[in-house]
């Protein structure tokens, strides 16, 4: 069985305010890049289905050539191979562009039985890259997987959670999974596992698909407005004295 | 050419997020001068397409079948298809709720439209739909213009007032989904309800959530946390801190790596504002702060603060709202 794993290099989420428009407008943001968060899980799940079903994972990226470092951490947590889709250049897309060249590049690999991905990215929020990625494949797609109870005969049956429910389902392979947090706990990478990580050779792969293929823009990027006015502090004698004057502001701001 | 909205049903009836999408996309179908379709889709769509009927559409498309009964993707994606061939939608919107994401993504992809994934506004210009996106986890915010003809969105809760229920209008039309049982490759084996009767911290108006600051006893904290949510009507939030240190289930958790909220009231008990945590609830109308440390950087964020002990605030604030409410 052969797994692929669709990591994304994304800054690191303690530096997102930090961001500006300009460099969103620029593509260039100024941060301490990491693996995305979301991205990790199915890494991990990755692994996992390595001891579980003896399944061989690949781990793919598409960005400019620093977000191999995404793909070294990736290998480093134990995924067997990575691969760059290489986006330089490539410009004037959208997520659907995003979606077609991973779809090409899974493709590509040959043989794919699964692809894993994360929830979203910290960055873009889309959750939607994914779902363009089984549309491209024409596979089926299951999200907001919280565990993969089994693959046998061809099919993957898995369980997912909804607002309000938690569904089992079984989709034939090859198939795409979304994966949500609840599926298991990311491991840190070993040092070995860095070592060799460091080492690894990694194919950068061309995107094929054309520039300016997007169907959608970002225009007016722009930071949202700070939330005005100070913070009133609540003072009183008791405790009794403050949640009273609480009472009386919220009832005054017609939240309650 | 028409609006398109999928009125999303889930096993306890619609969802009522599905009604915000549709008050927005009234006025959206005024502003483009075209007409208002709701679409329904599932097994049953009888009492869902008269609910809708209240709700201002021109028309209430319903799709139906056993085929659909389940929610699957591929069959609903390839409903909510149909629907749009059959009315020349150039507008469709969902809420953007786990399913309302997937169908509306995989109906844009397989269609090759343009996508505005959890947009939290949409406007009219130059007679083509205009989204706003909030990425980087809430910190940047972007205009999303389209150039393909068909305009998807997904709308992320709360983002539009809930309109009033009318007089029934609209007349129901019902459509062949036309979707065979044997086209659809995913099996459906169980669906369990999770739903207790809580109230979902998407919907919700009030949330009260609790952080790292219960770790002293955090069963007695979130017993506390809980009481006051009860009290408002409001639902139970937390931190990062406090569902990592496994003192709540991890669908409670508020921010960055868990759920966007936009209450109208937000009362943080013993979170000291990560900023992964202001990125999940920093649209909150009203913010209150009850932190021991007045240096806690939720106070920078607040409106309200209150600088004390939480298992002595929150139980005065429990008493002082039964008696203000009447309960």
């Amino acid at each position: 069985m052969k797994v692929v794993v669709l990591v994304k290099q994304t800054p690191d989420t303690a530096e997102l305010p930090k961001v500006s428009a300009d460099d969103v407008r620029a593509g260039k943001v100024k941060a301490t890049m990491v693996i995305n968060p979301w991205d990790e899980y199915a890494a991990e799940e990755a692994i996992l289905l390595g001891d579980r079903f003896d399944a061989d994972s690949v781990a793919i990226s598409m960005g400019s050539p620093e977000a191999v470092d995404a793909l070294k951490h990736a290998l480093a947590m134990g995924v067997k191979a990575a691969a760059l889709v290489d986006s330089t250049g490539l410009t004037g897309g959208d997520l659907f562009t995003t979606a077609e060249a991973l779809a090409g590049a899974v493709k590509a690999q040959g043989g794919v039985d699964l692809v894993l991905t994360g929830k979203q990215s910290v960055d873009d929020n889309s959750g939607a890259v994914f779902a363009g990625v089984a549309s491209k494949l024409g596979w089926p797609l299951v999200s907001g997987v919280s565990k993969i109870v089994d693959i046998a005969g061809g099919r993957a049956t898995v369980e997912r959670l909804v607002e309000g429910g938690q569904e089992t389902v079984s989709v034939p392979l090859p198939a795409v999974l979304s994966l949500g947090k609840e599926i298991n706990d990311p491991r840190y990478p070993s040092f070995m596992g860095i070592r060799k990580a460091s080492k690894a050779n990694i194919p950068s792969l061309a995107p094929g698909v054309a520039a300016g293929s997007g169907k959608t823009q970002w225009t007016n990027v722009r930071k949202p407005d700070e939330r005005k006015g100070k913070c009133v502090m609540i003072d009183g004698a008791s405790v009794q004295e403050k949640a009273a004057k609480l009472a009386d502001a919220l009832i005054a701001e017609k939240v309650i | 050419m028409s609006v398109l909205v999928w009125i999303e049903q889930s096993k306890s009836g619609p969802v009522a997020s599905s009604w915000e999408v549709l008050g927005q996309g009234r006025l959206l179908a005024n502003a483009l001068g075209t007409t208002l379709v709701a679409a329904v889709i599932g097994g049953d769509t009888t009492t869902t397409a008269e609910a809708a009927r209240t709700y201002g559409p021109d028309t209430v498309l319903t799709l139906t079948g056993p085929m659909l009964a389940d929610y699957r993707l591929s069959a609903y994606a390839g409903a909510l298809k149909k629907a749009i061939a059959e009315t020349g939608a150039t507008v469709v919107l969902a809420a953007a709720t786990t399913r309302g994401r997937e169908v509306t993504a995989t109906v844009a992809c397989d269609l090759g439209a343009g996508l505005a994934p959890d947009a939290v506004d949409l406007r009219v210009d130059g007679g083509k739909l205009v989204a706003v996106r909030s990425v980087y986890s809430n910190n940047i915010l972007t205009d999303i213009t389209y150039s393909s003809p068909l305009q998807v969105a997904s709308v992320r809760p709360r983002s539009f007032p809930m309109p009033e229920a009318a007089a029934a209008g609209g007349a129901v039309k019902a459509v062949d989904p036309g979707i065979s049982d044997a086209d659809i490759k995913e099996k459906v084996i169980e669906v369990k309800s999770t739903d207790s009767g809580e109230i979902s911290l998407t919907d919700a108006s009030k949330i009260v959530s609790g952080g790292r600051g219960v770790a002293q006893d955090p069963a007695k904290g979130f017993a506390l946390v809980t009481e006051l949510a009860g009290t408002l009507g409001a639902a139970v939030g937390a931190s990062r801190a406090a569902v990592d240190a496994g003192y709540i289930p991890y669908k409670n958790q508020v921010g960055q790596t868990g759920k966007t909220v936009k209450p109208d009231l937000y009362i943080a008990a013993g979170i000291s504002g990560a900023i992964q945590h202001l990125a999940g609830m920093g649209g909150s109308k009203i913010i209150v702060a009850i932190n021991k440390d007045a240096e806690a950087p939720i106070f920078e964020k607040a409106t309200f603060g209150i600088v004390g002990d939480l298992y002595e605030v929150l139980p005065a604030l429990s008493a002082e709202f039964k008696k203000r409410l009447g309960k």
